[in-house]
């Protein structure tokens, strides 16, 4: 093809035929980038401590490490290496109790948060428009109290306990999960091929349970790390203003409010700094793998929160 | 500048080189791009490469416009962003060179590129509603990147925009500019787009498929204006499609493309009349002529005229809710359609005109407000929700999109399986054996059961779409633009399966196409619809002959024929001249066509609703003037 004036013809092969051309297939293979590893060793760390903590912690949850020397806030030194709190207990055996309780409640709490509004809010998408306003409506009404101080009146009410704050977490959160999975449900709703299932015949349970929710579930669990990490904060921001987890239970959150008195009084910032950066690394960990996975995904899910 | 010189050319530019006069376009002899054994490759997530654009040779010379064609990803599109120096995201340039006015954009940085694309190049997308502003006045889109460039002062960019709005043919160019993108056509909106384009006099234009999303009548105007103002302004163009009807109107050259590699390259009039490598016969041959009246397709089978299979009587229906019960916009009005037992009515007519509504009033999808629906003679609900599951499953609706029809997240055989599960077992097979025999009857190896539709190309997840309906062992299958979204060997496939389908299941299908020529190749009867009025029905001969309705006219003479010189004449016409037109209204008073109608009659058209009129038992033409002078 020096000139465009010729003519120019490939060569072919007369036995072979042009078939339509495959589509691109969409690439699956998932691969997370350096932050997105950092986040998983720093998850990973943190659950192994949650799970095992209890069990190879150097002392117990109120156990003194020094029990003939007492005194508050001693500096690291071999025995107790991070120090000891207000009360002389060891910081490290506490924080590792504090891990599974943390995140514990807070696992718990976002998977309750979960079943509540995914249930509520894809119903809510394919109900009459009449029942999705009468429960929108009831779930704005939610949404518009501050979390916090809706917790600190539950709280305040009923008295803390673990389950008490499981399920005030839950339903509070559940109404964040609610709007998301109720304009999920309402986006693929209107997709043909849930329609086609609607001419077909089809029931609300088979639209419900085989047409919507495949195709939601997977943008429902990219979410649920970002999810984890608000309710890790809430749970730590209760017990740091004293209605969360009770002493002498430890917790990271009340943690750093028992041991305030440290940045005052204390030989070292150690008592209040370990559980802060604990609280700190958990959710900048989790975050790091959600960036990764929402990247993955289009960050079509993180546009819309 | 750094200039990369054609030693070839060079020699023989020599004599021309001697003035000392601008370098780039002299000593290239008028050649504006060049690719030279261009290869791109995609880069995998593995960081493995796959090339897909392979060692692709072609000029573009001033005032020349090359078509570059093939079916979806034979790279086209991506060979001609090239021309920007541009490659979409996990592509990269692997060899070869993009010469733009002697220049390798290839190797250009961004920053580099920036002055060139704008300037010296400009690319025009394929939907012209994506690429305006909603808010903006079309004046300032129009003259902004020559004005942001600095080429021209606002005053400069202005007069240019008007000289190419009267160049463009746009109604009242004066006033135009202060309106904003809603208030014009999508036809008008796509010359606008070409105005954005050339504002900053570009010598190189790219054109991505810009008339594929029109309706035929629309595609003329916007052919006619684009070829003409290419010519005025002296620009290069490249025009990028997957119509070889439109590209022998519009190109001088061809490249015709297949999985990135160059199949056949020529002046237009060899590719088009005489064409030599067999991907462009077979592109050729999917193209199918009109055809002449009685020319119907053989279909002899005789099927008794019973009860037609699916009725419409005086359905009028619409979208929203207005005062007295009525819909707030109404779509379709007072028609009437019947599909007969075995036999394939095609429904046709531009976008808005309400074919798809009607079908979702076969449906159930959308109950009409007026009218009522009868199967096999039988009332049937106009809800859904009020239809039996017999009813239910012998009305199936196939959609136009075969990717967003099928759920993503379920396997071939659970999408194929529902259904035949679903409405009951007639012939006592397994659901397994059903779903295996529907991918026979669509022609798609069984082995395909076990994936999910991403797994498959275009044509086959269509094919598939079919098998769904099929499923059901319906009596009507209402097929909503199956082929639009489709190249054209691969919906001239689905075409030839589906009249298989229609002779081995007697089934009745109700063919909703723009496509004139398809429906005509497939349909028994054809419906025309426009502006929600059927505008003519009957038998596909008797509708494609004298007489004919103004707008089944302007129609048949509005489809693209591969034939050089076809645009000329057909813009010569009364039709099409009085086809420019703005938006199809939907009037409750009078005949919607009248504003388009070359023999429209003042103060009869425009108030008063056109009679029905029988030209022939059963061809009908809705017109005030009396049958003997629509010829």
């Amino acid at each position: 093809m020096n000139s465009s004036n010729d003519h120019y013809v490939a060569p072919y092969d007369d036995a072979v035929s042009f078939d339509e051309l495959p589509d691109s297939a969409p690439s699956h293979k998932f691969r997370l980038s350096f932050t997105g590893w950092l986040g998983t060793i720093i998850v990973v760390f943190w659950t192994i401590v949650a799970v095992s903590g209890p069990f190879i912690a150097p002392f117990g949850e109120n156990e003194l490490p020094f029990p003939d020397a007492y005194s508050e806030f001693q500096a690291p030194q071999p025995g107790a290496w991070l120090g000891t709190d207000v009360s002389d207990r060891d910081i490290l055996s506490r924080i590792m109790y504090g891990a599974s309780r943390t995140m514990g409640i807070s696992f718990l709490a976002t998977v309750l948060a979960y079943m509540i509004g995914v249930v509520f809010g894809i119903g809510s998408a394919v109900s009459s428009p009449r029942v999705d306003m009468i429960l929108s409506r009831i779930n704005d009404a939610f949404l518009s109290l501050p979390t916090i101080m809706l917790g600190l009146v539950v709280v305040a009410a009923v008295g803390s306990s673990i389950p008490v704050l499981i399920l005030t977490a839950g339903v509070i959160y559940a109404s964040v999960i609610f709007r998301l999975s109720r304009s999920l449900g309402m986006e693929i709703k209107v997709m043909d091929f849930v329609e086609a299932a609607q001419a077909r015949g089809e029931g609300r349970w088979w639209i419900i349970t085989k047409e919507i929710w495949p195709n939601a579930a997977m943008p429902l669990l990219t979410d649920f790390g970002l999810r984890l990490i608000y309710v890790i904060l809430f749970i730590s921001s209760l017990s740091f203003l004293g209605l969360g987890v009770q002493p002498p239970q430890a917790d990271w959150g009340s943690m750093v409010r028992e041991n305030l008195g440290a940045l005052q009084y204390g030989t070292s910032i150690i008592p209040v700094i370990a559980p802060a950066l604990a609280i700190a690394t958990l959710t900048v960990g989790i975050n790091l793998i959600v960036d990764d996975v929402s990247a993955h995904s289009g960050g079509k899910l993180s546009n819309r929160l | 500048m750094a200039t990369h010189l054609n030693p070839e050319k060079e020699k023989g530019d020599a004599a021309l080189n001697k003035g000392d006069v601008a370098l780039n376009d002299v000593t290239l002899n008028d050649v504006i791009f060049e690719t030279r054994n261009l290869n791109i490759n995609a880069v995998r997530g593995d960081g493995s490469e796959l090339p897909i654009i392979k060692s692709v040779s072609f000029k573009v010379r001033r005032g020349e416009v090359v078509a570059l064609i093939g079916e979806s990803g034979s790279g086209k599109t991506t060979i001609s962003l090239s021309a920007l120096g541009y490659c979409k995201p996990g592509l990269k340039f692997a060899g070869g060179e993009a010469l733009l006015l002697g220049q390798d954009v290839s190797r250009m940085a961004t920053d580099d590129l920036r002055p060139i694309r704008g300037e010296k190049v400009a690319y025009l997308a394929q939907s012209a509603a994506a690429t305006f502003n909603p808010s903006l006045r079309l004046n300032e889109q129009v003259t902004e990147a020559p004005v942001l460039h600095g080429s021209k002062t606002q005053a400069e960019a202005n007069a240019k925009a008007l000289e190419l709005y009267k160049a463009l043919e746009l109604p009242s160019p004066e006033t135009i500019g202060t309106r904003f993108p809603h208030q014009v056509s999508g036809g008008q909106l796509q010359r606008l787009m070409a105005a954005m384009a050339l504002c900053g006099d570009p010598d190189l234009l790219v054109l991505d498929e810009p008339t594929t999303a029109l309706d035929v009548t629309t595609q003329i105007e916007v052919l006619k204006a684009f070829k003409s103002v290419i010519k005025e302004e002296g620009a290069a163009a490249i025009y990028v499609t997957h119509d070889l009807a439109v590209v022998a109107q519009i190109a001088d050259h061809i490249v015709v493309l297949y999985n990135g590699e160059v199949k056949e390259a020529g002046p237009v009039d060899v590719i088009i009349n005489d064409p030599q490598h067999p991907y462009t016969k077979k592109l050729m041959n999917a193209i199918k002529p009109l055809p002449e009246s009685g020319q119907g397709d053989d279909d002899t089978s005789d099927h008794l005229r019973d009860d037609a299979a699916l009725k419409a009587i005086s359905v009028s229906a619409g979208y929203g809710v207005g005062k007295d019960g009525k819909p707030a916009i109404t779509v379709l009005r007072d028609v009437n359609v019947s599909i007969e037992r075995g036999k394939t009515v095609g429904i046709i007519g531009e976008s808005g005109c309400g074919k798809s509504t009607l079908a979702r009033v076969f449906a159930g999808l959308l109950p009409p407000f007026e009218g009522e629906l009868k199967l096999d003679g039988n009332p049937l609900a106009a809800s859904l929700s009020d239809r039996s599951r017999d009813e239910l499953r012998k009305v199936q609706f196939v959609y136009q999109m075969a990717d967003t029809a099928l759920n993503p997240k379920q396997r071939i055989k659970h999408i194929l399986g529902r259904p035949a599960q679903f409405y009951g077992n007639a012939n006592g097979l397994s659901v397994k054996d059903q779903v295996n025999k529907l991918l026979e009857m669509v022609e798609l190896p069984v082995q395909f059961a076990d994936r999910y539709p991403h797994e498959l190309s275009g044509g086959q997840k269509q094919r598939v779409n079919l098998a769904r309906a099929l499923a059901a062992n319906p009596e009507v299958v209402l097929c909503d633009e199956v082929t639009s979204a489709l190249d054209t060997i691969v919906g001239a496939n689905v075409i030839e399966l589906l009249k298989r389908l229609r002779r081995e299941t007697g089934v009745s299908f109700v063919f909703i196409s723009h496509d004139l020529s398809t429906v005509a190749s497939f349909a028994d009867e054809i419906v025309v619809l426009y502006a929600g009025r059927v505008a003519e029905q009957g038998p596909v001969d008797k509708v494609l002959s004298p007489p004919y309705h103004p707008y089944t006219r302007l129609l048949i003479s509005s489809v693209p024929e591969p034939r050089i010189g076809w645009l000329e004449e057909a813009v010569a016409t009364d039709e099409a001249a009085s086809g420019i037109a703005g938006n199809v209204e939907l009037t409750s008073v009078g005949c919607p066509f009248v504003s388009r109608c070359p023999m429209a009659i003042d103060g009869v058209c425009d108030t008063q609703a056109p009679p029905r009129r029988t030209a022939d038992q059963k061809h009908l033409i809705e017109c005030h003037r009396e049958i003997n002078e629509l010829v």
